[in-house]
């Protein structure tokens, strides 16, 4: 990664309202061209990070650079970023062409060309006939495509948008996840996206930035998030998982030995943070875990009673006391009632060593 | 009745279902009809009758004849306009202050706004006596500092009149602005910034074109409620800024001319309609920016309309450039530094004048508090030793005490006899759907709508055929003319806020309607019930227009008496009635505030 194509640098960014920190030690680095998604709880900073790159509020300490200038304390309209908000922010006074001729005209753009960039904008959303309209006349998901519209018009060098399509229904949103991805990669533009719907964010994203308590918990694609969890929270956060109590009893670079509670030894991918004799929480993704019959076997395996069983549609749950009393979770594909299993049965349940992950016990975290 | 004798099967269904329908609105209907309808028209049509009671155009005649009262309503005109660009222009940055901080900072912000805004004009207006007079402190002052070799004239003249008159509607300006303001997305301003609009742009661009509807509503109820005032021209003002109502009043109390005080109550009646009238049609203003959608696009149908969006759209991009050169002028002078933190000095600015603005509403009064325990006869500044002789004073002469006395109790019996007739009207008008409710509605709260003079003149004219002119029994009823609006309104909003699934609920639980009432429903809407007892009270024990035209004699009330006294000298005794009464009158406001508060923090 070379100096030039990072957009976007945050460094040790911190901001506090009163006694409440609501942002901490932030590092981010957003490429040119990305798309970023802030995912994490209600509460966590996602939006007090989002504004604060925005320019809307004044950080306490740290940096923020744009396109290698430095912007920290920056007013907004110094910034060259556009913003799309959760409420669309659309002036209600203004037509739908004089709203999205707005940036233009604060950038001094002649009549002629502002028309010209307006309609071009607007055939993008497709929504090309609205231009004489006032916001109020269109509906949740076409107000929603002309803030888009409003933000892409003048070309910024970076978009943000805090929970743009957090108002709409579910279908609708699906259908405008795919729309705002599509313009992201037929303009190239680079985007910081806020949401707190995890499937929005493995949908959309390049890379994830997972937010906890003010901090950035974790950075990195979709992928890396779900498979490999570098924390209990990012594991618990993302899908679901099961995490099961466990001591090291080795551990090199190419793997680490854990065993579970009375259930024995187990593999799993290389944590170097973690030594041995370190008390962990073993994670595993319920789809995973396979149901060995007779014959099969895997790298990892362990056996206990099956204790319930729950047909949601396409996937079934079932719920696996190990011996020494940890539960873990299988998803599989639903089958026919004749071959399900039911209650009582004892089963051997395996898993590779790639879909094990070591992590740091979290009560233990939480003391530091 | 008849119904029930010619008919006596189906007469009481009928009849109990003419009760459940009409029977919570029509007490209070037939009230207003009887107290404020009544009284009004029969006014306006004494201006059509001579002294014979034959129909004629003579004082009508007489009004366009002699140009004095032409000239006097100018001179009520020209005052109103001034008036209402002054509290538009001192209003629009608290209103703009207190819309844009903290939700916890405005609470206690709005606090200082709404204290003037019921303390009683009078009180007020002496104490711009206290201030202005020629020994008055602002002088004083001002010589002490050696400024001024000699005292300036700042009250009985033009001036007087007017920061009388803006200090006293100042907050119904700013309360109607607020309502507006508060409703405007704060991210509208935002969106704005980030989009590269500097402060000024953004301010004269998208915030202030939405704040329009309520300069314009703000104004529009200063300038019509300045139409009928005359406690401050007459106290503050000299001979010259005489107003329409000080004619009427003086027509009826000196001359006995009824028909000529009506005809003159018709002139400012016709120029309020006239007034309404433009104001509809200039409404075009609002939209422009007010962001009515299907007002704006009938717009351009309507040409004043049309005119006025042009014109407005032209102003704000004036004000919008003009704000940015400053902006950036300032910033070629002080360069914004990307790694330094900077105060906002727009932000500053605001506070600073929104403060100051504040304190020209709510510190004027506290001056009569001093001068009260003066030494010296006169209200002079600064205050003469120390001396409680003139509550002394007071307290000997039973006079002040009787008229205390009377208008608690005038505005006890009338609050109640008002929420009497006004919460099953609400409740009414909140949960029923009937043809004509916008109509009912608006002549339930038009009594403060109309001037008080209309009222208070038609009353005296309807007391005087039926003995009730300087009775006690009397003023109550007309209070609860003024009372009923007030509690209508009070207690429609809190009952709209009011959840009737809650009802329902209790309903299933076996509950019937008066348990249901009693146990659920009363409970949760005391404290909004309690605002609006309160606010009826300060209405009627402030009141004074009314109080003048249907008291004499003993039966006199706090205001009138001190509007009595007022009239002949301003003196410290005067003071102190006025200090008690502000103590009062706080004490009061504060307690109906918090539980306003709290009534709002519940639902
Ligand atoms: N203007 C403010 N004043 C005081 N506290 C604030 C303010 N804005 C945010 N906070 C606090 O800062 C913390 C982080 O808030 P932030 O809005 O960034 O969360 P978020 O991750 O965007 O949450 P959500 O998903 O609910 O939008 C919260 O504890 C919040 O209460
Ligand atoms: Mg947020």
């Amino acid at each position: 990664m070379s100096g030039e194509n990072i957009k976007l640098k945050i460094r040790s960014l911190r901001k506090t309202y009163g006694s409440v920190v609501a942002l901490d030690s932030a590092d981010i680095d957003l490429r040119d061209g990305e798309f970023l998604t802030l995912l994490g709880p209600s509460g966590s900073g996602k939006s007090t990070l989002l504004w604060a790159v925005a320019g809307l509020n004044d950080p306490d300490s740290g940096q923020i650079w744009i396109d290698g200038r430095e912007a920290t304390h920056l007013p907004p309209f110094q910034r060259e970023i556009g913003m799309v908000f959760q409420n669309y922010a659309l002036f209600p006074h203004m037509t739908i062409g004089q709203n999205i001729g707005f940036p233009l005209e604060m950038r001094k753009m002649n009549r002629i060309d502002r028309e010209k960039a307006v309609m071009r904008v607007l055939d993008m959303v497709k929504l090309g006939h609205v231009a004489a309209r006032y916001p109020q006349e269109l509906s949740g998901g076409q107000q929603q495509r002309i803030a888009l519209a409003r933000a892409f018009v003048y070309e910024p060098s970076i978009i943000l948008m805090d929970e743009p399509l957090g108002a709409l229904d579910k279908k609708l949103r699906d259908h405008l996840q795919l729309e705002i991805k599509h313009l992201h990669e037929q303009l190239g533009v680079t985007i910081m996206y806020v949401t707190h719907d995890q499937e929005e964010a493995m949908v959309m994203s390049d890379r994830i930035c997972l937010m906890n308590n003010a901090r950035v918990e974790q950075i990195g694609t979709p992928e890396d998030l779900y498979f490999r969890p570098s924390t209990v929270f990012a594991a618990d956060f993302l899908g679901e998982s099961n995490l099961v109590d466990g001591v090291i009893r080795e551990a090199n670079g190419n793997g680490s030995s854990v065993e579970i509670g009375g259930a024995g030894l187990t593999r799993a991918l290389p944590n170097p943070n973690l030594g041995v004799g370190e008390r962990v929480k073993l994670m595993t993704r319920p789809e995973a875990i396979d149901v060995l019959g007779t014959g099969e076997s895997r790298p990892n395996e362990v056996s206990g009673t099956l204790r319930e069983v729950i047909v949601g549609g396409g996937a079934t749950k079932l719920f696996v006391e190990l011996q020494g009393g940890a539960t873990m979770r299988v998803t599989q594909l639903t089958r026919g009632a004749a071959e399900r299993l039911s209650p009582g049965a004892e089963l051997r349940l395996g898993w590779e060593q790639h879909a094990a992950v070591v992590l740091k016990h979290a009560e233990l975290e939480s003391e530091l | 009745m008849n119904i029930a004798t010619q008919d006596g099967s189906r007469a009481p269904s009928r009849l109990s279902r003419l009760v459940t329908r009409h029977g919570r609105i029509a007490p209070a209907l037939l009230f207003l009809a009887v107290f404020f309808v009544l009284p009004v028209s029969m006014l306006f049509g004494l201006s059509f009758l001579d002294s014979d009671g034959t129909l004629t155009l003579e004082h009508y005649q007489r009004l366009w004849d002699k140009p004095v009262y032409m000239k006097v309503l100018g001179i009520t005109l020209k005052t109103a306009a001034w008036t209402t660009a002054l509290c538009i222009l001192g209003g629009y940055p608290i209103a703009y202050l207190l819309a844009t901080v903290a939700k916890t900072t405005r609470a206690r912000l709005t606090i200082l706004v709404l204290m003037p805004f019921w303390t009683s004009f009078l009180v007020r207006t002496f104490a711009w006596i206290v201030l202005l007079g020629r020994k008055g402190a602002v002088n004083t002052f001002l010589l002490d500092i050696g400024v001024i070799e000699q005292p300036i004239k700042m009250i009985f003249n033009f001036t007087g009149v007017m920061i009388g008159m803006s200090h006293a509607l100042m907050p119904l300006a700013v309360l109607t602005m607020l309502s507006v303001m508060e409703g405007i997305d704060a991210n509208l301003s935002k969106a704005g910034s980030t989009m590269g609009a500097r402060g000024g742009q953004t301010f004269w661009r998208v915030y202030f074109p939405l704040s329009v509807p309520g300069i314009a509503a703000g104004g529009m109820l200063v300038f019509i409620t300045s139409l009928g005032f005359f406690i401050t021209p007459a106290l503050l003002g000299g001979a010259r800024d005489s107003m329409i109502v000080q004619t009427i009043i003086f027509q009826i109390k000196e001359i006995l001319n009824w028909g000529f005080a009506g005809a003159i109550g018709v002139l400012l009646m016709v120029a309020v309609l006239i007034i309404f009238f433009v104001y509809d049609k200039l409404l075009g203003l609002s939209t422009l920016s007010g962001g009515e959608a299907k007002r704006a696009t009938s717009l351009s149908k309507n040409p004043i309309g049309y005119v006025g969006a042009q014109v407005g759209g032209m102003f704000t991009r004036g004000m919008g450039t003009l704000f940015e050169w400053i902006g950036l002028a300032i910033e070629r002078i002080f360069p914004r530094r990307a790694d330094k933190r900077h105060a906002d000095s727009g932000r500053i600015a605001i506070w600073a004048v929104g403060l100051l603005m504040m304190a020209f509403l709510a510190l004027p009064a506290l001056f009569i508090i001093p001068v009260s325990f003066t030494e010296s006869g006169f209200l002079g500044w600064p205050p003469q030793g120390f001396s409680l002789k003139w509550y002394q004073a007071l307290a000997d002469t039973p006079v002040w005490a009787n008229a205390a006395l009377r208008s608690f109790t005038v505005a006890i019996l009338a609050s109640s006899l008002g929420m009497l007739l006004g919460v099953p009207a609400a409740f009414m008008l909140a949960r029923s759907s009937f043809s004509g409710k916008g109509a009912v509605f608006a002549f339930l709260v038009s009594p403060i709508i109309i001037p008080n003079i209309f009222i208070a003149v038609g009353l005296f004219f309807l007391y005087a055929k039926i003995g009730l002119v300087g009775t006690t029994i009397g003023l109550i009823l007309g209070h609860t003319v003024l009372a009923i609006p007030y509690v209508v309104i009070t207690v429609l909003a809190v009952v709209k806020g009011y959840d009737q699934n809650l009802d329902m609920a209790a309903f299933t639980l076996g509950a019937n309607r008066k348990q249901t009432l009693l146990r659920v429903t009363l409970p949760m809407i005391r404290s909004g019930m309690i605002a609006a007892f309160m606010f009826a009270f300060i209405i009627s024990f402030d009141e004074l227009t009314i109080a003048l035209f249907v008291t004499g004699g003993e039966v006199t009330t706090l205001p009138k008496q001190m509007w009595d006294d007022a009239l002949l000298r301003v003196s410290p005794a005067l003071a102190a009635v006025a200090t008690l009464l502000l103590l009062f009158m706080s004490a009061f406001i504060l307690v109906s505030e918090i539980i306003k508060r709290r009534a709002a923090k519940r639902s």
